[in-house]
């Protein structure tokens, strides 16, 4: 399907839970609310039109311009062969948002990246610590407006 | 009490000899991140009862070196070397998916005679990388030899590698645009005599190692991962096509002319065991190894006279969007995930390394395995800690 008829599909199912729509250019998505996220997802795979069985990345992108925090998740479909992606936008203050490891097990991994390195909780997560850090690193390197550690246990960074 | 499922090895537990209830005292054994068997810095921690494994906990990060956060602080093609970084025995895919991430949202058009030196090269690095996997797989599993031998083949690539870009392992070969200078005079004819002396040396590995009846006896039936299982944990590449998947991204979504190809897709049939155990993960890299000499002499015959750069300025500024690419790494699909707002560096550069996905998966399958089979699992799923970490 073109990423326009999989637009349509998801307005026809749960109008509300569509934001933007963007069906051309590089990168077609839609932004969906995050109280809806779980459901959207679901529909997505089960769907027997669309069936995006692989998710194949979740990133976090922080915009502190907008407050907000965005995360992209990218699917594609190994039966059907097409891709498609959405995007939700958490506030970049206390930004949380329901697993999607239910609906993918691969979101796992990905969630606990977003959690280490942006600082996004995902609740009902079954396993949420961090992955790339260490368990006591101080902060989520990712934001834009981190600062460099100058010291952890006892080793001193230059600036 | 809990009975003891040995899906591994199911003759193991002769009734009469050893009771099926017996429990010994759980102990945590700590495998890495300095192990020879976990392939780089990976650390796993298992919860064993004697020799079965019951819990298996992966602990990464060993490597991090937050490439990620590097892109945001170095312009578009200053961060082409550290795609090779990523996965380091696959520098020139890398470099391919980083490159094509960027033309896209660039909109920049390649030459043709870049298009199939690109195909070339990512599918030489892809035998050289497979090469390595199977080598040292069959090390994993007692095999010294196939070590040796799969070396040595390697050896011409990285040969030819140095004779077009200077390096072997570091390539930065593939840059945005095209690739950075054209081949040396007489490389294409070394280029088809590897081709000629490598397809003769398959057999060599197939007898040695793939159907050597020690090795077939520790792989088969061992850490079976079906299809749906595969797909849920966003397996790739050989790990998925091993459990009988037949998702290729050169054929699903074709970039670099891939579509002018004609080659197949290998997957895992369960010939020596279960549909998607480590024997098919295994064999299927042999398989491509083949396919990917076919689509080196098509791309060789195809390959055309003119230049294989197009101008991109040195400090290059893309249009404010998002971009999501991905290409075929020998390991799965290499993803980028760029967003620009129209300055010279990236704003964001999200990675999907196709290792990390795939290790994701190893604490579903470890659970019942025998303790020896960890290195046979680990092997089979053939991490490169390098763009796991990042």
């Amino acid at each position: 399907m073109t990423p326009l008829e999989i637009i349509e599909l998801l307005k026809k199912h749960d109008a509300d839970s569509v934001v933007v729509a963007v069906a051309d250019g590089p990168y077609p998505h839609v932004v969906i609310t995050a109280e809806k996220l779980v459901k959207v997802a679901d529909f997505l795979k089960t769907e027997p039109r669309l069936r995006f069985d692989l998710l194949r990345c979740i990133s976090a992108v922080d915009w502190p311009a907008k407050n907000s925090i965005e995360l992209a998740y990218d699917l594609i479909s190994t039966s059907l062969g097409h891709a498609f992606a959405f995007k939700v936008l958490l506030d970049r203050a206390d930004p949380q948002v329901e697993s999607v490891g239910g609906v993918w097990p691969a979101a796992q991994w990905h969630e606990r990246e977003a959690f280490d390195l942006m600082g996004v909780t995902f609740l009902h997560h079954p396993d949420l610590r961090r992955i790339l850090m260490p368990e006591d690193w101080p902060g989520h390197p990712l934001r834009k407006d981190y600062q460099d550690v100058a010291e952890y246990r006892g080793l001193k960074f230059k600036p | 009490m809990k009975e003891i499922e040995l899906h591994s090895q199911p003759d193991l537990l002769h009734d009469g000899e050893v009771p099926s209830d017996i429990r010994t005292e759980e102990i945590m054994l700590n495998m890495g991140p300095q192990h020879p068997s976990t392939h780089g810095v990976l650390r796993v921690v298992l919860q064993t009862d004697g020799e079965l494994v019951l819990k298996a906990t992966p602990y990464i990060g060993y490597l991090h070196r937050c490439a990620e956060k590097i892109a945001e602080k170095v312009t578009y093609r200053q961060f082409t070397p550290y795609t090779d970084r990523l996965d380091y025995l696959s520098a020139m895919n890398n470099n391919l998916g980083y490159a094509l991430a960027v033309e896209k949202l660039g909109g920049i058009e390649v030459p043709p005679r870049a298009d199939y030196l690109r195909v070339i090269f990512a599918e030489l690095n892809r035998i050289a990388s497979h090469l390595v996997a199977i080598g040292s797989y069959g090390l994993d599993m007692g095999a010294y030899t196939p070590l040796v031998y799969s070396f040595r083949e390697r050896e011409w690539i990285m040969d030819l590698f140095e004779a077009a870009c200077g390096a072997r392992l570091t390539c930065s070969y593939i840059t945005i645009g095209g690739i950075r200078e054209d081949v040396p005079e007489g490389w294409v004819q070394q280029c088809r005599e590897f081709l000629d002396y490598f397809e003769s040396k398959i057999a060599d590995y197939n007898n040695l190692l793939s159907y050597n009846h020690i090795f077939v006896n520790r792989t088969a039936n061992v850490g079976i991962c079906p299809a749906d299982l595969a797909v849920a944990y966003g397996l790739t590449g050989p790990c998925l096509r091993g459990s009988g998947v037949a998702w290729d991204l050169r054929k699903a979504t074709p970039y670099c002319r891939y579509n002018e190809f004609d080659f197949d897709i290998p997957v895992g049939q369960g010939a020596n065991g279960t549909l998607g155990d480590c024997w098919d993960r295994y064999f299927v890299r042999v398989l491509e190894m083949v396919q990917s000499v076919r689509i080196i002499r098509q791309a060789l015959d195809k390959l055309t006279e003119g230049p294989v750069q197009t101008k991109v300025p040195r400090i290059m500024k893309l249009p404010a969007g998002v971009v999501y690419y991905e290409v075929e790494n020998p390991r799965g699909q290499l993803g980028f995930h760029l967003v620009s707002d129209g300055g010279t560096s990236p704003y964001r550069l999200k990675i999907r390394g196709p290792s990390f996905c795939n290790l994701s998966v190893l604490p579903v399958l470890a659970p019942n395995c025998l303790l020896a089979d960890i290195a046979a699992l680990i092997g089979s799923i053939d991490v490169v800690m390098g763009e796991v970490d990042r």
